[in-house]
């Protein structure tokens, strides 16, 4: 995919069908007008986020995630967003010792009532990570490099830490 | 794969912020999609034509419709493909509506935004796969949770719609608030003598079944198929016995405990029938204030019984009920108005509520219908009635409208003209709201009939005066302070949820907004309906209304339910989990932790144990498919797979140099 515009960053949002997707969709239809970084995920419950979705988009260069699922005990499924809780808690605590910065990954409860605090909570994470600025690269290689490697490769000639 | 893209311009509502055409030929660059248009909108006639026509010519196998939320229309996109032959889950949404259009002002950055959704949807619809839904069958029997009047009719309209009905009734008899008025406006019928033929018909129809003093104490299961459990209170009187004679009533020593029924204006019995047409009519003892039971002496209610049906042994009882629907119908309660210091906070005893006042004015009331001062007796000659105590006010955390409080009390100001001819009420308004049928010419009449004097403004303080109240308030439109001296002033208080409906929503899995009332499905296209199947609402639970707005929803739910159960065989959603039997390890973490009991433990042909899922017990909320560690359990059309390529395709991998 094309490097996107420049006053954005890449934001991850992973949403529970019942409460926050439809918190978002409330927030939608109530017009609340929100920064456009975010790019949801709809999944049925937040219990089904596996933490290693998060990891994977941060590993792949996202800036910020956010999760959001339904008030605790107010859970479509029972219990699904206390195994998230769980989960997630213990993913933040983790993420500093993979490298990465824990304020661009938080997580939240929106019910589908309530557009109005989506949209706070939208605006208020993405204005924190454009604090923070762009995630840096784990292992950062320009295009042009990997292009002139490719060719070497072709070529016969192997990659430099190979001969 | 072949998968065509249709992007809805909605009108203006997507097409305003975001570049329809150039989001549609940006996904023709996306791999797999070999058709892609915009379309004015997608989900009118036309426009799932349009869909139909364009996976037949050029033989499609995958659609994305980029428009509004799924929770919108899916099911009709889903059908529209089915239509055109192909398997319903063969099809994907983008949200580029509420997520986009609605919400973004910058047109470039829709656009951006818009394409990647679509993006996303395209990467997740290459891997999905055909589903085809099991059949199940369902328990022909309703639970209607709460005796008010909206819950009355819905039992009746299901039992006349032959569906069995359980009926439970937190208090001792149904009849809910409407129990306890006098008079319904704007006909100025008698309350109870359009309720009380409904009772009976409860208590006599073959097809209901009636728990008083009952709660629900569990909820299992899944449309259909509920498992409910009921607590029924111990009222130490056997009901299959006692036949409501009153005796045990008259005897009772102990009477001086306030009577709720009567909103607290008089006392009753510790054993006590609330009122003369409960239904069931049967006594029930007060474990707060009965002597035997608080102190172990007395007992003379058991000496008396002619048919001997008092027990003080008998403990709260559980009653297990499979249902295939349920309707809740738990109604509201009444604003605390104590909160209000300008109103006395209970110091003054000559204000009340429009509850109590209404308690006053019927014939079954603690004065016999005569109104009395609660703190002299006397019979008052100016009354205030003072509006929105409750509603309309944010001070309190009550920003919303009751609804009916302006034809109440405009209903009570009609009748105390006619109680009271020499009286003088006044009504302190913020805004006059009635609309419905012939609610305005009602509240006209008050003031133009019935001399019912309307200021519009607040009231700042209420103060004693001798025997007399001081009201202070503004009069807004003539712009000037008014007072008016008050025998009884009269609190119109607005409406709140009832007392114990976050817990049962909790039960239910039904949402409470942030007042408390459960929300609907829909606003305007699914009103009784939850976001849990096989859950209805009906009544002032979901929000204040009148009585003929709660007996409609009544029997809106009752038809929604009969439609369901008319049905022999429901279809499972076929997104569920599934188990890929050669990867798992038999460990019994998806066992432990799905929360509907959907997985069991079987033996493959080598004896190891395996996990096996129940198709039409899973709910598919994919709590499994994130606790197996082999990630043997997928959870069907939101597979790992399916959701990294969604994250793959709005973060790309990255190109790692290696230099090691």
């Amino acid at each position: 995919m094309s490097p996107q515009n420049i006053r954005e960053l890449r934001i991850v949002g992973f949403l529970c069908n019942w409460c926050s997707y439809g918190g978002a969709d409330t927030a939608g239809v109530g017009r609340f007008v929100q920064p456009t970084d975010l790019r949801i995920i709809r999944v049925p419950c937040s219990g089904r986020i596996d933490p290693l979705f998060i990891v994977r988009a941060f590993m792949n260069g996202a800036d910020g995630v956010l999760v959001s699922g339904c008030h605790p005990r107010d859970c479509h499924y029972a219990e699904g967003n206390f195994y998230a809780r769980r989960r997630l808690e213990m993913l933040k605590r983790f993420l500093p010792i993979t490298g990465i910065d824990n304020r661009r990954f938080e997580y939240t409860w929106v019910s589908a009532s309530e557009g109005q605090r989506w949209q706070h909570v939208v605006t208020e994470f993405t204005r924190g990570i454009h604090t923070l600025g762009p995630a840096p690269s784990f292992n950062p290689v320009s295009e042009t490099e990997w292009n002139k490697l490719a060719v070497q490769a072709s070529e016969g000639q192997g990659c430099p830490c190979h001969g | 794969m072949r998968i065509g893209v249709f992007i809805c311009h909605c009108g203006s509502n997507i097409a305003g912020t975001v570049d329809c055409p150039k989001v549609a030929a940006k996904a023709l660059t996306y791999p797999d999609v070999v058709f892609s248009t915009d379309t004015m909108y997608a989900c009118s006639e036309p426009g799932q034509d349009g869909i139909i026509a364009a996976v037949k010519e050029q033989q499609l196998d995958g659609v994305v419709v980029a428009s509004c939320t799924p929770r919108m229309h899916e099911q009709t996109f889903r059908r529209a493909v089915e239509r055109a032959g192909l398997n319903r889950y063969m099809f994907e949404m983008a949200n580029i509506r509420e997520h986009v259009s609605w919400i973004g002002k910058i047109m470039e950055d829709n656009t951006i935004k818009a394409q990647e959704l679509v993006r996303m949807a395209v990467e997740k619809l290459r891997r999905n796969r055909p589903l085809i839904p099991k059949r199940f069958e369902t328990v022909k029997r309703v639970l209607v949770i709460g005796g008010g009047v909206a819950g009355i009719q819905a039992a009746l309209d299901c039992a006349d719609g032959g569906q069995e009905v359980v009926l439970i009734e937190r208090e001792q008899s149904i009849g809910g608030k409407m129990a306890k008025l006098d008079k319904t406006f704007p006909t100025v019928d008698c309350s109870s003598c359009v309720l009380g033929p409904k009772m009976v018909d409860i208590a006599q129809h073959p097809k209901i079944t009636l728990y008083a003093c009952a709660e629900v104490e569990s909820v299992g299961g899944y449309v259909g198929n509920f498992h409910i459990t009921i607590r029924r209170k111990a009222t130490y009187v056997d009901w299959n016995v006692c036949n409501g004679c009153g005796l045990c009533l008259e005897k009772c020593p102990s009477h001086k405990h306030p009577d709720p029924f009567n909103e607290n204006l008089c006392t009753a019995p510790s054993i006590n029938i609330p009122f003369p047409q409960a239904i069931p009519k049967k006594a029930a003892i007060n474990p707060q204030s009965c002597l035997k039971l608080t102190q172990g002496k007395c007992g003379i209610c058991a000496t008396v019984c002619p048919l001997k049906c008092i027990d003080y042994e008998q403990k709260d009882e559980l009653v297990d009920v499979d249902v295939g629907a349920v309707i809740v119908a738990t109604g509201y309660d009444l604003f605390d108005w104590h909160k209000y210091p300008q109103y006395g906070q209970g110091r003054y005893p000559d204000i009340i509520t429009s509850m109590q006042y209404e308690r006053l004015l019927s014939a079954s009331g603690p004065t016999g219908g005569q109104i009395k001062r609660p703190s002299d007796g006397k019979e008052p000659k100016n009354i205030v009635f003072i509006q929105c105590v409750g509603s309309r006010d944010r001070s309190v955390d009550r920003p919303y409208c009751s609804g009916f409080c302006c034809m109440y009390t405009a209903k009570q100001a009609i009748l105390t003209k006619d109680h009271l001819p020499d009286s003088q009420s006044f009504v302190f308004y913020m805004d006059i709201r009635s609309p419905g049928k012939l609610y305005d010419e009602f509240t006209r009449r008050a003031m133009e009939e019935y001399g019912a004097h309307y200021v519009r403004g607040r009231v700042s303080m209420i103060y004693p005066q001798d025997d007399k109240l001081l009201v202070r308030g503004a009069d807004t439109l003539a712009g000037t302070q008014v007072e008016v001296q008050a025998d009884l002033v009269v609190l119109a208080v607005g409406a709140e949820a009832a007392a114990g409906a976050a817990q049962l929503g909790e039960k239910l899995r039904v949402c409470p907004d942030q007042y408390g009332f459960f929300v609907e499905s829909h606003p305007k296209l699914k009103p009784v309906e939850t976001n849990t199947a096989g859950v209805y609402l009906a009544g002032a639970c979901q929000g204040p209304k009148d009585i003929p707005a709660s007996v409609s929803q009544g029997s809106a739910a009752a038809a929604k339910v009969l439609g369901l159960l008319s049905k022999k065989e429901l279809e499972s959603d076929p997104a569920v989990a599934r188990v890929n039997q050669p990867r798992c390890v038999g460990c019994g973490k998806c066992i432990q932790t799905c929360p509907f009991g959907a997985i069991k433990e079987v033996a493959d042909r080598f004896g190891n144990p395996k996990a096996e899922v129940i198709d039409t017990v899973c709910q598919g909320c994919g709590i499994c498919t994130v606790t197996c560690p082999q990630g043997a359990i997928q959870l069907e059309h939101f597979t790992d797979n399916q959701i990294l390529a969604e994250v793959q395709a709005l973060c790309p991998p990255k190109i790692f140099a290696n230099y090691e």
